[in-house]
């Protein structure tokens, strides 16, 4: 009864420690730090190279990122987050805290039953946080936590005014009253 | 197109253990990131502060031993103020970060699906328009890879030890403060959080 891997929660503290320590491990085996968003951009523009191959030579994208070494791949960060899929999802079917929810609680109590409408948005939003997250180098883990635990000017800013837009956007969208439902 | 299989191995590895704390934190959850950017639920702030804390402690610790290097993204201001304020806004539409968007899927919630996809269709914008956006993300100055104990011209371990000392005050204060008692925080409620 006493496994912790049963649990569905786990202290907040200790599971941010345990992400400090993890960035440890990250720094110590691969000198990477943890992120989310250049494994998107690199399977972006590997699908791109894909479907049209002289992209490679004529794209401004993929020469500046040859001549800065960086030519899309499959490396440790694009690993990174298909474990961090699997790692959910094992520890999702440890705990039995499983969902196939189409539509959160917190919305549907403030936009209704509507899939369509919740799946178009989730779309657009996932696009328009990831547009952001490349034009700033990084995101929540890359800036957020790795940028930060580095003391990284930039992420440091980079938080200060992600939080204040998110929080302002989540006020708009369900007010004061909306935030009594959470 | 594909790093030594050792480095993808790690990476792997590194994700899997990212992505069980993740699903533990109950951060790929739409209901626990919404609580935090209505400043209802504090539980990403309380992770994400920990993690900074105790990870700067060791990364400074393995650069000082030399078995590490700092991995300090640019400040250009255009492109992170403006990558920040989009970004923002449509972490709060959404309701997943990146990470936790893929945990959320890896939980079975088919809202963060659909997210993920739309995440690719941003990413393949970005990389569409690379060249336009250039002056964009280069507008207001290029601050170079500034880190704020050069900014300051101070040890990174004073900042270090500042944020310990900060971070375990915040802790003191919350913690010792009596708590609310809401239907919410008893277990099978959280169980159904959204």
């Amino acid at each position: 009864m006493n496994n912790p891997l049963t649990k569905t929660a786990w202290s907040p503290y200790a599971v941010g420690a345990a992400i400090g320590v993890l960035s440890w491990f990250a720094f110590a085996t691969a000198d990477h730090p943890l992120g989310i968003t250049s494994a998107f951009e690199n399977t972006a523009a590997l699908a791109g190279q894909a479907v049209a191959p002289s992209l490679e030579e004529t794209h401004p994208y993929y020469v500046d990122k040859a001549k800065e070494g960086e030519s899309p791949k499959i490396g440790w960060e694009w690993m990174l987050v298909v474990g961090v899929f699997v790692g959910a999802l094992l520890s999702s079917l440890s705990s039995g805290d499983r969902t196939n929810l189409k539509v959160p609680p917190l919305w549907r109590s403030r936009f209704g039953e509507g899939t369509a409408k919740r799946f178009v948005v989730a779309f657009l939003g996932g696009a328009v946080m990831m547009f952001g997250a490349r034009l700033a180098q990084g995101c929540t883990s890359g800036h957020g936590i790795s940028g930060t635990l580095q003391l990284a000017a930039s992420s440091w800013l980079f938080v200060a005014a992600m939080f204040a837009a998110a929080v302002a956007t989540a006020f708009l969208l369900y007010g004061k009253e909306g935030a009594n439902n959470v | 197109m594909f790093e030594d299989p050792t480095r993808l191995v790690l990476g792997l590895l590194t994700g899997v253990v990212f992505g069980f704390l993740l699903q533990k934190g109950r951060v790929a959850k739409y209901g626990v990131i919404l609580g935090q950017l209505l400043l209802k639920d504090w539980t990403v702030v309380k992770i994400m502060g920990s993690a900074v804390v105790v990870g700067s402690v060791g990364v400074f610790a393995l650069v000082d031993g030399g078995q590490a290097s700092l991995h300090i993204k640019p400040l250009l201001l255009g492109g992170v103020l403006v990558g920040a304020v989009l970004f923002g806004a449509g972490m709060a539409v959404l309701g997943y970060c990146p990470g936790t968007s893929v945990a959320a899927c890896g939980e079975g919630r088919r809202d963060a699906m659909v997210g993920v996809l739309g995440m690719l269709a941003g990413a393949g914008l970005f990389v569409a328009l690379y060249s336009p956006l250039q002056p964009l993300i280069h507008a207001w100055g290029d601050y170079g890879k500034l880190t704020l104990h050069e900014w300051l011209g101070v040890s990174p371990w004073l900042i270090v030890a500042g944020l310990v000392t900060a971070s375990l005050l915040i802790v003191w204060f919350v913690e010792s403060r009596p708590h609310r008692r809401e239907p919410a925080e008893t277990p099978g409620a959280r169980h159904a959080a959204g």
